[in-house]
């Protein structure tokens, strides 16, 4: 009896989170399909999206350089080593070039841009949710997405990816430095590994997943903002869940875009 | 006397600055002397590790599995390019993947997931009172709530990295083996890794286990206000602990290259 009905508890908890993750999703898909048809034609309250691009982009900038430089230099060590076993030190610039533009660059970048700026934007929409702001904005025939959603999901495309554009040359500049201060490498050495063995595509291919990543934090940010239930309890749950929605998001969207993306 | 504004508001940052460092490590000293003085509530640990452990095992298994998939791809993408010989990247990336990739990818998705939860309910217990409440009935906060999510989460996060490691090395392998014809009996040959190799990845498992809990928990007792300053706990959690995995990650692998240049 014990063992039947502890089975069937099992099954009903995985069926409810296979729900609600269904729900997620599907609320998600229905928020980003309300957005686009208010970009079309685009009507966007100014003045919000100057306050968010200042406050999602200039106020991300140094946490993302200093992620930016610990990982240019992380990855040198790692080259590092390879450069101590095989003495290859015209591959440093390269193999690090390659890694920070297509993959760790964009990624890495991303995911601290969805900590501070995602997980901000959810406690804040989450907020005006449980204080009721929303309904009163409602009540005044002002639509809470367009006056409020459409700005974000613009000014987080656009800031990541020109964050993504500085946090890759304060990569390399890392990577430059640390190569320099413990393999004792030379940084012309480094520079023309990297210009000679890269291309434009390498460096595109990133910026297009940082637009994508962009997109996909501010849909799940805003998405799990305005769904809050109950309280400052509620508004944690929500933070939480919106901040594990983005990064399996972000690493999705990074495979999908690996396998099409040239 | 306007020159003064900019002196005054740079200062005033560092002062800040320097008060959250004092603050941090003094709840990290509180941590580690109730941890070993060993006065917690009974079943608290078994229930965080199930918080944090178990229920963060989807979530790893899902991002560490692209995280596998995606590198074997590019990895193969470009040695495909330049010599065609692709046998020797199952050995390298598991190499790479126990000393690095492995551990700070999984605290990073941890510092996040594990982070925000911990300062979310911290947080809120601070701002419903309930943490004064403690203080008044003669149980230190730190001892009740941070000792345990500490303990769990030191143990769960190595645990994790373990798991995480399997995850990725197995994705990888399944995508070398789909998409690029390698032989999965040539991807899966583990003899270059090495006891230096292991002794990094647990070091860096074993640090971000530590600092994950203890800068989450310091942010959620900080919170003030209500649901905003929740939000903001859960925010500045999620930050120190991704910050804080990082740069461990780029000290431990300092220490290793300095190793490996000097012999071992």
């Amino acid at each position: 009896m014990s063992i039947a009905s502890s089975a069937r508890s099992t099954v009903e908890g995985v069926g409810q989170r296979a729900f609600e993750v269904c729900r997620d999703v599907g609320g998600i898909v229905l928020l980003a399909g309300a957005v686009l048809r208010r970009l079309f034609p685009p009507r966007i309250d100014s003045r919000e999206l100057f306050q968010s691009l200042y406050k999602m982009g200039n106020m991300s900038l140094p946490i993302v350089c200093l992620t930016a430089f610990f990982v240019g230099g992380l990855m040198i060590i790692q080259a590092g080593i390879f450069v101590e076993k095989f003495s290859a030190t015209s591959l440093v610039g390269w193999g690090a070039g390659y890694t920070i533009f297509r993959e760790l660059g964009p990624v890495l970048i991303a995911l601290m841009f969805s900590g501070r700026v995602g997980s901000n934007n959810t406690a804040e929409l989450g907020t005006m949710t449980v204080t009721e702001q929303l309904d009163g904005l409602r009540a005044l025939a002002i639509d809470p997405i367009e006056h409020l959603i459409v700005p974000r999901v613009v000014a987080m495309m656009v800031m990541l990816f020109a964050l993504t554009v500085i946090g890759d040359f304060v990569a390399i500049a890392g990577g430059a430095l640390v190569s320099m201060l413990l393999l004792g490498l030379e940084p012309q050495t480094f520079y023309y590994s990297l210009v000679d063995n890269l291309g434009w595509i390498d460096f595109v291919h990133g910026l297009v997943k940082a637009a994508a990543f962009g997109v996909a934090i501010a849909l799940t940010s805003c998405y799990f903002g305005i769904s809050v239930r109950g309280g400052a309890v509620g508004v944690g749950r929500s933070v939480n869940a919106a901040v594990v929605a983005a990064a399996v998001s972000i690493l999705l969207l990074d495979f999908l875009l690996t396998t099409v993306l040239p | 006397m306007n020159w003064k504004r900019p002196v005054e508001r740079v200062g005033g940052a560092a002062i800040n600055r320097v008060k959250t460092g004092i603050g941090l490590f003094s709840i990290l000293v509180q941590t580690l002397r109730g941890a070993i003085r060993g006065r917690r509530p009974k079943g608290e640990v078994v229930n965080q590790m199930y918080v944090i452990g178990n229920k963060s095992l989807l979530f790893v298994a899902v991002t560490m599995g692209f995280v596998g998939m995606v590198m074997v791809y590019q990895s193969c993408l470009q040695l495909g390019k330049i010599t065609g010989d692709l046998s020797q990247v199952g050995p390298e990336f598991v190499k790479l993947l126990v000393q690095d990739f492995g551990p700070t990818i999984t605290c990073l998705m941890l510092a996040t997931r594990v982070g925000a939860g911990i300062a979310a309910e911290v947080g809120s217990m601070k701002v419903t009172e309930q943490v004064d409440a403690l203080r008044m009935s003669g149980v230190t906060p730190v001892d009740y709530l941070i000792v345990p999510r500490f303990l769990a989460a030191l143990v769960m996060t190595f645990v994790l990295c373990v798991f995480g490691c399997l995850v990725a090395y197995i994705a990888g392998g399944f995508t070398a083996w789909a998409s690029f014809d390698v032989n999965p009996v040539t991807f899966f040959d583990v003899s270059r890794v090495d006891y230096l190799d292991v002794g990094l990845g647990t070091t860096k498992a074993l640090l971000c286990g530590t600092a994950i809990p203890i800068i989450s928990g310091f942010c959620g007792l900080r919170a003030q206000g209500s649901s905003e300053g929740v939000g903001w706990a859960t925010t500045a959690a999620v930050i120190g602990s991704s910050l804080a995995v990082i740069v461990i990650a780029f000290i431990i692998s300092s220490v290793g290259l300095f190793l490996i240049k000097a012999g071992f």
